[in-house]
Protein backbone atom coordinates (compact mmCIF):
# COMPACT_ATOMS: atom_id res chain seq x y z
CA UNK A 1 0.00 0.00 0.00
CA UNK A 2 1.50 3.32 -0.98
CA UNK A 3 1.61 6.16 1.48
CA UNK A 4 -0.59 8.29 -0.72
CA UNK A 5 -3.26 5.61 -0.99
CA UNK A 6 -3.29 5.29 2.80
CA UNK A 7 -3.80 9.03 3.19
CA UNK A 8 -6.72 8.98 0.78
CA UNK A 9 -8.27 5.99 2.53
CA UNK A 10 -7.97 7.59 5.94
CA UNK A 11 -9.49 10.80 4.69
CA UNK A 12 -12.44 8.88 3.20
CA UNK A 13 -13.04 6.90 6.35
CA UNK A 14 -13.22 10.06 8.43
CA UNK A 15 -15.52 11.63 5.87
CA UNK A 16 -17.78 8.59 6.02
CA UNK A 17 -18.09 8.74 9.77
CA UNK A 18 -18.82 12.45 9.63
CA UNK A 19 -21.55 11.70 7.12
CA UNK A 20 -23.09 8.99 9.26
CA UNK A 21 -23.98 11.37 12.07
CA UNK A 22 -25.43 13.93 9.70
CA UNK A 23 -27.37 11.23 7.89
CA UNK A 24 -28.83 9.89 11.10
CA UNK A 25 -29.85 13.36 12.20
CA UNK A 26 -31.46 13.87 8.81
CA UNK A 27 -33.36 10.59 9.11
CA UNK A 28 -34.63 11.46 12.58
CA UNK A 29 -35.89 14.82 11.41
CA UNK A 30 -37.54 13.27 8.35
CA UNK A 31 -39.20 10.67 10.53
CA UNK A 32 -40.37 13.33 12.98
CA UNK A 33 -41.99 15.32 10.21
CA UNK A 34 -43.45 12.28 8.48
CA UNK A 35 -45.16 11.13 11.67
CA UNK A 36 -46.17 14.60 12.81
CA UNK A 37 -47.57 16.25 9.71
CA UNK A 38 -50.64 13.97 9.24
CA UNK A 39 -52.32 15.55 12.28
CA UNK A 40 -52.83 18.68 10.23
CA UNK A 41 -55.39 16.78 8.17
CA UNK A 42 -57.55 16.71 11.31
CA UNK A 43 -56.78 20.19 12.74
CA UNK A 44 -55.38 23.34 11.19
CA UNK A 45 -51.90 24.52 12.17
CA UNK A 46 -53.43 27.52 13.88
CA UNK A 47 -55.89 25.46 15.92
CA UNK A 48 -53.14 23.03 16.80
CA UNK A 49 -50.72 25.71 18.01
CA UNK A 50 -53.17 28.11 19.60
CA UNK A 51 -56.09 25.89 20.57
CA UNK A 52 -56.44 26.03 24.32
CA UNK A 53 -57.85 22.56 24.85
CA UNK A 54 -55.76 19.44 24.90
CA UNK A 55 -58.14 16.46 25.22
CA UNK A 56 -56.55 13.91 22.91
CA UNK A 57 -58.50 10.93 24.25
CA UNK A 58 -61.96 12.48 24.36
CA UNK A 59 -64.63 11.95 21.77
CA UNK A 60 -64.37 14.13 19.79
CA UNK A 61 -60.73 14.81 20.71
CA UNK A 62 -59.25 18.32 21.02
CA UNK A 63 -55.68 18.83 19.89
CA UNK A 64 -54.74 22.35 20.99
CA UNK A 65 -51.22 22.46 22.42
CA UNK A 66 -51.30 26.10 23.54
CA UNK A 67 -51.43 25.10 27.25
CA UNK A 68 -48.41 22.86 26.69
CA UNK A 69 -46.49 25.64 24.93
CA UNK A 70 -47.37 28.06 27.71
CA UNK A 71 -46.27 25.47 30.25
CA UNK A 72 -42.95 24.97 28.52
CA UNK A 73 -42.28 28.66 28.18
CA UNK A 74 -43.21 29.56 31.72
CA UNK A 75 -41.00 26.95 33.36
CA UNK A 76 -38.18 27.80 30.94
CA UNK A 77 -38.51 31.51 31.59
CA UNK A 78 -38.68 31.15 35.36
CA UNK A 79 -35.82 28.70 35.50
CA UNK A 80 -33.72 31.05 33.37
CA UNK A 81 -34.53 33.86 35.76
CA UNK A 82 -33.17 31.74 38.58
CA UNK A 83 -30.28 30.11 36.73
CA UNK A 84 -28.77 33.16 35.03
CA UNK A 85 -27.67 35.02 38.15
CA UNK A 86 -26.50 31.79 39.77
CA UNK A 87 -24.61 30.60 36.70
CA UNK A 88 -23.09 33.89 35.63
CA UNK A 89 -22.08 35.02 39.10
CA UNK A 90 -20.54 31.68 39.94
CA UNK A 91 -18.63 31.85 36.65
CA UNK A 92 -17.34 35.31 37.54
CA UNK A 93 -16.34 34.08 40.96
CA UNK A 94 -14.55 31.03 39.60
CA UNK A 95 -12.75 32.77 36.79
CA UNK A 96 -11.83 36.08 38.40
CA UNK A 97 -12.08 36.05 42.16
CA UNK A 98 -11.66 32.62 43.72
CA UNK A 99 -8.24 31.65 45.01
CA UNK A 100 -6.84 28.65 43.21
CA UNK A 101 -7.67 26.16 45.97
CA UNK A 102 -11.38 27.06 46.03
CA UNK A 103 -11.52 27.20 42.25
CA UNK A 104 -10.17 23.67 42.03
CA UNK A 105 -13.02 22.38 44.19
CA UNK A 106 -15.85 24.56 42.91
CA UNK A 107 -15.33 24.04 39.20
CA UNK A 108 -15.56 20.22 39.19
CA UNK A 109 -18.50 20.33 41.61
CA UNK A 110 -20.50 22.53 39.25
CA UNK A 111 -19.54 20.33 36.33
CA UNK A 112 -20.62 17.30 38.33
CA UNK A 113 -24.04 18.89 38.71
CA UNK A 114 -24.29 18.71 34.91
CA UNK A 115 -23.71 14.98 35.10
CA UNK A 116 -26.46 14.42 37.64
CA UNK A 117 -29.14 12.21 36.02
CA UNK A 118 -32.27 14.28 35.56
CA UNK A 119 -34.37 11.53 37.11
CA UNK A 120 -32.44 11.99 40.34
CA UNK A 121 -33.23 15.69 40.31
CA UNK A 122 -36.83 14.68 39.63
CA UNK A 123 -36.81 12.48 42.72
CA UNK A 124 -35.46 15.32 44.78
CA UNK A 125 -38.17 17.63 43.48
CA UNK A 126 -40.89 15.07 44.17
CA UNK A 127 -39.84 13.81 47.55
CA UNK A 128 -38.15 16.80 49.17
CA UNK A 129 -39.23 20.01 47.49
CA UNK A 130 -42.85 19.16 46.69
CA UNK A 131 -43.98 18.32 50.25
CA UNK A 132 -42.12 21.32 51.57
CA UNK A 133 -43.81 23.66 49.06
CA UNK A 134 -47.17 22.09 49.79
CA UNK A 135 -46.87 22.55 53.55
CA UNK A 136 -45.23 25.95 53.52
CA UNK A 137 -47.59 27.62 51.09
CA UNK A 138 -50.59 25.49 51.92
CA UNK A 139 -51.09 24.28 48.36
CA UNK A 140 -53.18 21.46 46.93
CA UNK A 141 -49.99 20.08 45.35
CA UNK A 142 -46.27 20.79 45.49
CA UNK A 143 -45.82 19.54 41.93
CA UNK A 144 -46.13 22.85 40.13
CA UNK A 145 -44.42 25.59 38.11
CA UNK A 146 -42.21 26.77 40.95
CA UNK A 147 -40.96 23.28 41.71
CA UNK A 148 -40.25 22.49 38.04
CA UNK A 149 -38.54 25.85 37.50
CA UNK A 150 -36.25 25.34 40.47
CA UNK A 151 -35.24 21.87 39.31
CA UNK A 152 -34.72 23.04 35.72
CA UNK A 153 -32.65 25.95 36.99
CA UNK A 154 -30.40 23.46 38.76
CA UNK A 155 -29.96 21.68 35.44
CA UNK A 156 -29.23 24.88 33.52
CA UNK A 157 -26.74 26.32 36.01
CA UNK A 158 -23.81 24.09 35.01
CA UNK A 159 -24.33 24.83 31.32
CA UNK A 160 -24.52 28.56 31.89
CA UNK A 161 -21.69 28.58 34.39
CA UNK A 162 -19.16 26.61 32.40
CA UNK A 163 -19.77 28.35 29.07
CA UNK A 164 -19.72 31.77 30.76
CA UNK A 165 -16.53 30.86 32.53
CA UNK A 166 -14.87 30.00 29.22
CA UNK A 167 -15.99 33.34 27.85
CA UNK A 168 -14.63 35.22 30.86
CA UNK A 169 -11.39 33.28 30.77
CA UNK A 170 -10.91 34.22 27.13
CA UNK A 171 -11.09 37.95 27.80
CA UNK A 172 -7.61 39.11 26.77
CA UNK A 173 -5.25 39.73 29.64
CA UNK A 174 -4.38 43.03 27.96
CA UNK A 175 -7.82 44.44 28.71
CA UNK A 176 -7.48 43.64 32.38
CA UNK A 177 -3.99 45.12 32.56
CA UNK A 178 -5.13 48.27 30.78
CA UNK A 179 -7.92 48.65 33.29
CA UNK A 180 -5.71 48.14 36.33
CA UNK A 181 -3.09 50.49 34.91
CA UNK A 182 -5.73 53.23 34.76
CA UNK A 183 -6.36 52.89 38.47
CA UNK A 184 -9.38 50.60 38.39
CA UNK A 185 -9.99 48.28 41.31
CA UNK A 186 -10.65 44.61 40.83
CA UNK A 187 -14.42 44.96 41.06
CA UNK A 188 -14.45 47.90 38.67
CA UNK A 189 -12.37 45.90 36.22
CA UNK A 190 -14.73 42.93 36.46
CA UNK A 191 -17.90 44.98 36.05
CA UNK A 192 -16.76 47.46 33.44
CA UNK A 193 -14.27 45.57 31.33
CA UNK A 194 -14.31 41.83 31.83
CA UNK A 195 -18.06 41.15 31.85
CA UNK A 196 -18.83 43.51 28.94
CA UNK A 197 -16.04 41.91 26.90
CA UNK A 198 -17.40 38.45 27.61
CA UNK A 199 -21.01 39.42 26.98
CA UNK A 200 -21.43 37.55 23.71
CA UNK A 201 -20.17 34.35 25.30
CA UNK A 202 -22.35 34.88 28.33
CA UNK A 203 -25.42 35.44 26.13
CA UNK A 204 -24.64 32.25 24.26
CA UNK A 205 -24.39 30.45 27.58
CA UNK A 206 -27.76 31.77 28.69
CA UNK A 207 -29.50 30.75 25.49
CA UNK A 208 -27.97 27.28 25.53
CA UNK A 209 -29.06 26.99 29.16
CA UNK A 210 -32.59 27.89 28.08
CA UNK A 211 -32.45 25.34 25.28
CA UNK A 212 -31.43 22.77 27.85
CA UNK A 213 -34.37 23.71 30.06
CA UNK A 214 -37.02 23.75 27.35
CA UNK A 215 -36.01 20.34 26.00
CA UNK A 216 -35.66 18.68 29.38
CA UNK A 217 -38.21 15.90 29.84
CA UNK A 218 -37.77 13.82 32.93
CA UNK A 219 -37.75 16.62 35.46
CA UNK A 220 -40.89 18.28 34.13
CA UNK A 221 -42.60 14.94 33.77
CA UNK A 222 -41.97 14.23 37.43
CA UNK A 223 -42.45 17.58 39.12
CA UNK A 224 -44.50 19.93 36.92
CA UNK A 225 -47.77 18.32 37.95
CA UNK A 226 -49.03 17.45 34.49
CA UNK A 227 -52.14 19.63 34.19
CA UNK A 228 -52.75 20.48 30.54
CA UNK A 229 -54.36 23.80 31.28
CA UNK A 230 -53.19 27.39 31.05
CA UNK A 231 -51.89 28.20 34.55
CA UNK A 232 -53.35 31.04 36.57
CA UNK A 233 -50.70 31.25 39.24
CA UNK A 234 -47.10 30.19 39.75
CA UNK A 235 -48.30 27.44 42.06
CA UNK A 236 -50.49 25.82 39.41
CA UNK A 237 -49.47 22.59 37.76
CA UNK A 238 -48.49 22.62 34.11
CA UNK A 239 -47.73 20.07 31.42
CA UNK A 240 -44.77 21.22 29.31
CA UNK A 241 -44.44 19.73 25.81
CA UNK A 242 -41.76 17.13 26.56
CA UNK A 243 -43.68 15.85 29.58
CA UNK A 244 -46.80 15.51 27.50
CA UNK A 245 -45.01 13.52 24.83
CA UNK A 246 -43.31 11.21 27.32
CA UNK A 247 -46.43 10.60 29.37
CA UNK A 248 -48.84 9.99 26.52
CA UNK A 249 -46.78 8.23 23.89
CA UNK A 250 -47.18 4.88 25.61
CA UNK A 251 -50.95 4.97 25.51
CA UNK A 252 -51.43 6.54 22.08
CA UNK A 253 -52.37 3.90 19.49
CA UNK A 254 -49.91 3.59 16.63
CA UNK A 255 -50.62 6.09 13.84
CA UNK A 256 -53.74 7.39 15.54
CA UNK A 257 -54.48 11.09 15.56
CA UNK A 258 -53.21 11.29 19.12
CA UNK A 259 -49.94 9.68 18.02
CA UNK A 260 -49.54 12.16 15.16
CA UNK A 261 -50.39 15.06 17.46
CA UNK A 262 -47.61 14.04 19.84
CA UNK A 263 -45.13 13.92 16.97
CA UNK A 264 -46.29 17.33 15.84
CA UNK A 265 -45.63 18.56 19.38
CA UNK A 266 -42.16 17.11 18.94
CA UNK A 267 -41.75 19.17 15.76
CA UNK A 268 -42.65 22.34 17.65
CA UNK A 269 -40.15 21.48 20.35
CA UNK A 270 -37.48 20.67 17.78
CA UNK A 271 -38.00 23.98 15.99
CA UNK A 272 -37.83 25.86 19.28
CA UNK A 273 -34.54 24.31 20.38
CA UNK A 274 -33.20 24.78 16.85
CA UNK A 275 -34.11 28.46 17.07
CA UNK A 276 -32.39 28.78 20.44
CA UNK A 277 -29.24 27.21 19.06
CA UNK A 278 -29.26 29.38 15.96
CA UNK A 279 -29.66 32.50 18.08
CA UNK A 280 -26.78 31.40 20.29
CA UNK A 281 -24.64 30.76 17.23
CA UNK A 282 -25.56 34.09 15.71
CA UNK A 283 -24.70 36.03 18.84
CA UNK A 284 -21.36 34.36 19.33
CA UNK A 285 -20.38 34.91 15.68
CA UNK A 286 -21.66 38.41 15.38
CA UNK A 287 -19.49 39.74 18.15
CA UNK A 288 -16.46 37.76 17.08
CA UNK A 289 -16.18 39.48 13.72
CA UNK A 290 -15.69 42.98 15.02
CA UNK A 291 -13.38 42.02 17.85
CA UNK A 292 -15.91 41.98 20.66
CA UNK A 293 -17.86 44.91 19.25
CA UNK A 294 -18.61 48.25 20.80
CA UNK A 295 -20.20 48.15 24.18
CA UNK B 1 24.19 76.51 52.40
CA UNK B 2 22.89 75.64 49.00
CA UNK B 3 19.96 73.30 48.81
CA UNK B 4 19.95 71.14 45.74
CA UNK B 5 16.44 70.73 44.45
CA UNK B 6 15.49 67.11 44.17
CA UNK B 7 14.60 66.59 40.53
CA UNK B 8 14.01 62.90 40.98
CA UNK B 9 10.34 62.15 40.48
CA UNK B 10 10.75 58.51 41.22
CA UNK B 11 13.72 56.46 42.27
CA UNK B 12 14.52 52.88 43.03
CA UNK B 13 16.79 51.91 45.92
CA UNK B 14 18.41 48.51 46.33
CA UNK B 15 15.53 46.64 44.79
CA UNK B 16 15.46 42.88 44.48
CA UNK B 17 12.49 41.23 42.82
CA UNK B 18 11.45 37.61 42.87
CA UNK B 19 9.02 35.51 40.84
CA UNK B 20 8.55 32.71 43.34
CA UNK B 21 12.08 31.47 43.95
CA UNK B 22 13.52 33.10 40.85
CA UNK B 23 15.35 36.38 41.35
CA UNK B 24 14.50 38.56 38.36
CA UNK B 25 16.14 41.77 39.56
CA UNK B 26 19.25 42.12 41.69
CA UNK B 27 20.06 45.19 43.72
CA UNK B 28 18.79 47.86 41.35
CA UNK B 29 19.31 51.50 42.25
CA UNK B 30 18.20 54.09 39.73
CA UNK B 31 16.94 57.67 39.63
CA UNK B 32 14.39 58.93 37.16
CA UNK B 33 14.44 62.67 36.74
CA UNK B 34 11.67 65.04 35.90
CA UNK B 35 10.90 65.79 32.25
CA UNK B 36 13.45 63.31 31.06
CA UNK B 37 13.07 60.28 28.87
CA UNK B 38 14.86 57.32 30.36
CA UNK B 39 15.29 54.25 28.19
CA UNK B 40 15.75 50.78 29.60
CA UNK B 41 17.53 48.44 27.21
CA UNK B 42 18.93 44.94 27.33
CA UNK B 43 18.38 41.48 25.89
CA UNK B 44 15.10 39.58 26.43
CA UNK B 45 14.61 38.37 29.97
CA UNK B 46 17.06 40.88 31.43
CA UNK B 47 14.45 42.32 33.78
CA UNK B 48 13.84 45.69 32.15
CA UNK B 49 10.09 45.16 31.76
CA UNK B 50 9.92 43.76 35.26
CA UNK B 51 11.49 46.93 36.60
CA UNK B 52 9.06 49.06 34.61
CA UNK B 53 6.07 47.16 35.97
CA UNK B 54 7.50 47.48 39.44
CA UNK B 55 7.16 51.25 39.24
CA UNK B 56 3.35 51.25 39.14
CA UNK B 57 2.85 48.02 41.06
CA UNK B 58 1.59 46.09 38.05
CA UNK B 59 3.61 43.12 39.23
CA UNK B 60 1.21 42.87 42.17
CA UNK B 61 -1.21 41.23 39.75
CA UNK B 62 1.04 38.23 39.34
CA UNK B 63 0.82 35.62 42.08
CA UNK B 64 3.90 34.70 44.04
CA UNK B 65 6.00 37.80 43.44
CA UNK B 66 8.03 39.55 46.11
CA UNK B 67 9.81 42.89 46.28
CA UNK B 68 12.71 43.89 48.50
CA UNK B 69 14.04 47.42 48.73
CA UNK B 70 12.29 50.69 48.07
CA UNK B 71 10.63 52.49 45.20
CA UNK B 72 10.28 56.12 46.23
CA UNK B 73 7.69 58.23 44.46
CA UNK B 74 7.31 61.80 45.73
CA UNK B 75 9.07 60.94 48.94
CA UNK B 76 7.05 57.83 49.81
CA UNK B 77 7.83 54.18 49.31
CA UNK B 78 5.08 52.89 47.01
CA UNK B 79 5.50 49.41 48.49
CA UNK B 80 4.65 50.65 51.94
CA UNK B 81 1.83 48.64 53.47
CA UNK B 82 -0.48 51.63 53.76
CA UNK B 83 -0.15 52.64 50.11
CA UNK B 84 -3.06 51.66 47.87
CA UNK B 85 -1.75 50.50 44.46
CA UNK B 86 -4.86 52.03 42.86
CA UNK B 87 -3.67 55.51 43.88
CA UNK B 88 -0.21 54.81 42.53
CA UNK B 89 -1.55 53.63 39.18
CA UNK B 90 -3.65 56.76 38.83
CA UNK B 91 -0.52 58.88 39.16
CA UNK B 92 1.81 56.70 37.11
CA UNK B 93 0.37 55.85 33.71
CA UNK B 94 1.33 52.93 31.54
CA UNK B 95 1.34 52.11 27.84
CA UNK B 96 1.76 48.49 26.83
CA UNK B 97 3.62 46.60 24.17
CA UNK B 98 0.54 45.59 22.21
CA UNK B 99 -2.05 48.32 21.68
CA UNK B 100 -4.83 47.35 24.06
CA UNK B 101 -7.81 49.66 23.70
CA UNK B 102 -10.99 48.43 25.36
CA UNK B 103 -13.69 47.14 23.01
CA UNK B 104 -15.59 50.35 23.67
CA UNK B 105 -15.96 53.61 21.78
CA UNK B 106 -12.99 55.95 21.43
CA UNK B 107 -14.68 58.40 23.77
CA UNK B 108 -15.33 55.75 26.42
CA UNK B 109 -11.77 54.51 26.20
CA UNK B 110 -10.46 57.94 27.17
CA UNK B 111 -13.03 58.60 29.87
CA UNK B 112 -12.74 55.16 31.48
CA UNK B 113 -10.05 56.12 34.00
CA UNK B 114 -11.21 59.66 34.80
CA UNK B 115 -14.77 58.44 35.40
CA UNK B 116 -13.57 55.83 37.86
CA UNK B 117 -11.59 58.57 39.56
CA UNK B 118 -14.86 60.45 40.07
CA UNK B 119 -14.99 62.89 37.15
CA UNK B 120 -18.57 62.87 35.90
CA UNK B 121 -19.28 66.30 34.51
CA UNK B 122 -19.93 65.91 30.79
CA UNK B 123 -18.38 69.20 29.77
CA UNK B 124 -15.20 68.47 31.70
CA UNK B 125 -15.04 64.98 30.24
CA UNK B 126 -15.43 66.27 26.70
CA UNK B 127 -12.70 68.83 27.25
CA UNK B 128 -10.48 66.15 28.70
CA UNK B 129 -11.07 63.85 25.73
CA UNK B 130 -10.10 66.59 23.32
CA UNK B 131 -7.05 67.62 25.33
CA UNK B 132 -5.79 64.06 25.70
CA UNK B 133 -6.33 63.20 22.05
CA UNK B 134 -4.59 66.41 20.98
CA UNK B 135 -1.64 65.61 23.22
CA UNK B 136 -1.45 62.20 21.62
CA UNK B 137 -1.74 63.79 18.14
CA UNK B 138 -4.80 61.76 17.33
CA UNK B 139 -7.53 64.38 17.58
CA UNK B 140 -7.65 65.37 13.92
CA UNK B 141 -7.95 61.76 12.85
CA UNK B 142 -10.74 60.76 15.21
CA UNK B 143 -12.65 63.89 16.20
CA UNK B 144 -15.60 62.93 14.01
CA UNK B 145 -15.76 59.28 15.03
CA UNK B 146 -15.49 59.50 18.81
CA UNK B 147 -18.47 57.22 19.24
CA UNK B 148 -17.15 54.44 17.05
CA UNK B 149 -15.36 51.40 18.35
CA UNK B 150 -11.69 51.83 19.11
CA UNK B 151 -11.19 48.41 17.57
CA UNK B 152 -11.71 49.96 14.13
CA UNK B 153 -8.58 52.10 14.35
CA UNK B 154 -5.26 51.03 12.85
CA UNK B 155 -2.57 49.63 15.15
CA UNK B 156 -0.68 52.92 15.26
CA UNK B 157 -3.84 54.85 15.99
CA UNK B 158 -4.81 52.36 18.68
CA UNK B 159 -1.46 52.83 20.36
CA UNK B 160 -1.81 56.61 20.29
CA UNK B 161 -5.30 56.14 21.72
CA UNK B 162 -3.75 54.12 24.55
CA UNK B 163 -1.29 56.93 25.16
CA UNK B 164 -4.15 59.43 25.16
CA UNK B 165 -6.03 57.19 27.58
CA UNK B 166 -3.06 57.16 29.93
CA UNK B 167 -2.63 60.94 29.59
CA UNK B 168 -6.28 61.52 30.46
CA UNK B 169 -5.41 60.55 34.02
CA UNK B 170 -2.94 63.47 34.11
CA UNK B 171 -0.20 61.25 35.45
CA UNK B 172 3.16 62.45 36.69
CA UNK B 173 5.07 59.62 35.14
CA UNK B 174 4.41 57.70 31.96
CA UNK B 175 5.74 54.16 31.69
CA UNK B 176 6.01 52.69 28.21
CA UNK B 177 6.70 49.01 27.67
CA UNK B 178 8.04 48.64 24.13
CA UNK B 179 5.25 50.84 22.79
CA UNK B 180 6.27 50.59 19.16
CA UNK B 181 7.31 46.97 18.87
CA UNK B 182 3.99 45.97 17.27
CA UNK B 183 3.84 48.94 14.90
CA UNK B 184 4.99 49.79 11.38
CA UNK B 185 7.84 52.30 10.82
CA UNK B 186 5.55 55.25 10.07
CA UNK B 187 3.47 54.75 13.20
CA UNK B 188 6.69 54.24 15.14
CA UNK B 189 8.05 57.57 13.90
CA UNK B 190 4.83 59.28 14.97
CA UNK B 191 5.02 57.82 18.44
CA UNK B 192 8.68 58.72 18.82
CA UNK B 193 7.89 62.29 17.83
CA UNK B 194 5.06 62.28 20.31
CA UNK B 195 7.37 61.13 23.10
CA UNK B 196 9.62 64.11 22.40
CA UNK B 197 6.67 66.44 22.85
CA UNK B 198 5.36 64.69 25.93
CA UNK B 199 8.59 64.91 27.88
CA UNK B 200 7.97 68.64 28.30
CA UNK B 201 5.06 67.73 30.55
CA UNK B 202 5.79 64.25 31.84
CA UNK B 203 8.58 62.07 33.07
CA UNK B 204 8.85 59.15 30.69
CA UNK B 205 10.42 55.77 31.23
CA UNK B 206 10.49 53.53 28.19
CA UNK B 207 11.53 49.94 27.68
CA UNK B 208 12.73 49.26 24.17
CA UNK B 209 14.35 46.52 22.17
CA UNK B 210 15.26 48.95 19.47
CA UNK B 211 18.65 50.49 20.18
CA UNK B 212 18.29 53.21 17.55
CA UNK B 213 15.06 54.17 19.19
CA UNK B 214 16.72 54.51 22.59
CA UNK B 215 19.48 56.59 21.01
CA UNK B 216 16.98 58.83 19.20
CA UNK B 217 14.52 59.61 21.93
CA UNK B 218 16.07 59.18 25.37
CA UNK B 219 18.15 61.41 27.58
CA UNK B 220 19.29 58.66 29.92
CA UNK B 221 19.78 54.99 29.20
CA UNK B 222 20.05 52.04 31.53
CA UNK B 223 21.50 48.78 30.25
CA UNK B 224 20.29 45.61 31.96
CA UNK B 225 21.71 42.14 31.77
CA UNK B 226 20.42 39.08 33.66
CA UNK B 227 18.57 41.09 36.26
CA UNK B 228 21.36 43.56 36.92
CA UNK B 229 21.74 47.18 35.98
CA UNK B 230 25.11 47.09 34.24
CA UNK B 231 25.36 50.70 33.27
CA UNK B 232 23.20 53.79 33.70
CA UNK B 233 24.38 56.92 31.98
CA UNK B 234 23.51 59.74 29.63
CA UNK B 235 22.31 58.23 26.37
CA UNK B 236 25.00 59.94 24.38
CA UNK B 237 27.72 58.45 26.53
CA UNK B 238 26.19 54.97 26.48
CA UNK B 239 26.06 54.96 22.70
CA UNK B 240 29.45 56.50 22.06
CA UNK B 241 31.79 55.64 24.92
CA UNK B 242 30.19 53.22 27.39
CA UNK B 243 32.08 52.48 30.58
CA UNK B 244 31.45 48.74 30.49
CA UNK B 245 32.55 46.28 27.90
CA UNK B 246 29.26 44.36 28.15
CA UNK B 247 27.30 47.50 27.27
CA UNK B 248 29.48 48.11 24.28
CA UNK B 249 29.13 44.51 23.12
CA UNK B 250 25.36 44.71 23.33
CA UNK B 251 25.07 48.05 21.62
CA UNK B 252 27.34 47.11 18.79
CA UNK B 253 25.30 43.97 18.29
CA UNK B 254 27.84 41.43 19.43
CA UNK B 255 25.15 39.71 21.52
CA UNK B 256 21.52 40.10 22.49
Amino acid sequence: MTRKFKEVMIRRIFFLFACVSILILGLIVTFLFREGIPIFRAVSIKDFLFGSEWYPTFDPPAFGIWPLIVGSFIVTFLSTLIAVPLGVLSAVYISEIAPRSIKEILKPVIELLAGLPSVVLGFFGMVVLAPWLQDTFDLPTGLNIVNASLMLALMAVPTISSISEDALYNVPREFKEASYALGATKSETILKVIIPSALSGISTAVILGMARAIGETMVVLMVAGGAAAIPESLFDSVRPMPASIAAEMGEAPFRSEHYHALFATGIVLFLLTLAFNLIADYISNKFKEVGSGTL
Amino acid sequence: MVTVEDTRVIYVKNVNFYYGGFRALTDITMDFEQNRVTALIGPSGCGKSTLLRLLNRMNDLIDGTRVEGEVIFEGNNIYDAKVDPVDIRRRIGMVFQKPNPFPKSIYNNITYGPRLAGLNNRIDLEALVERSLRQAVLWDEVKDILNQSAMMLSGGQQQRLCIARALAMKPDVLLMDEPTSALDPISTAKIEELIQDLKKLYTIIIVTHNMQQAARISDMTGFFYIGKLIEFNATEKIFTKPDHKQTEDYITGRFG
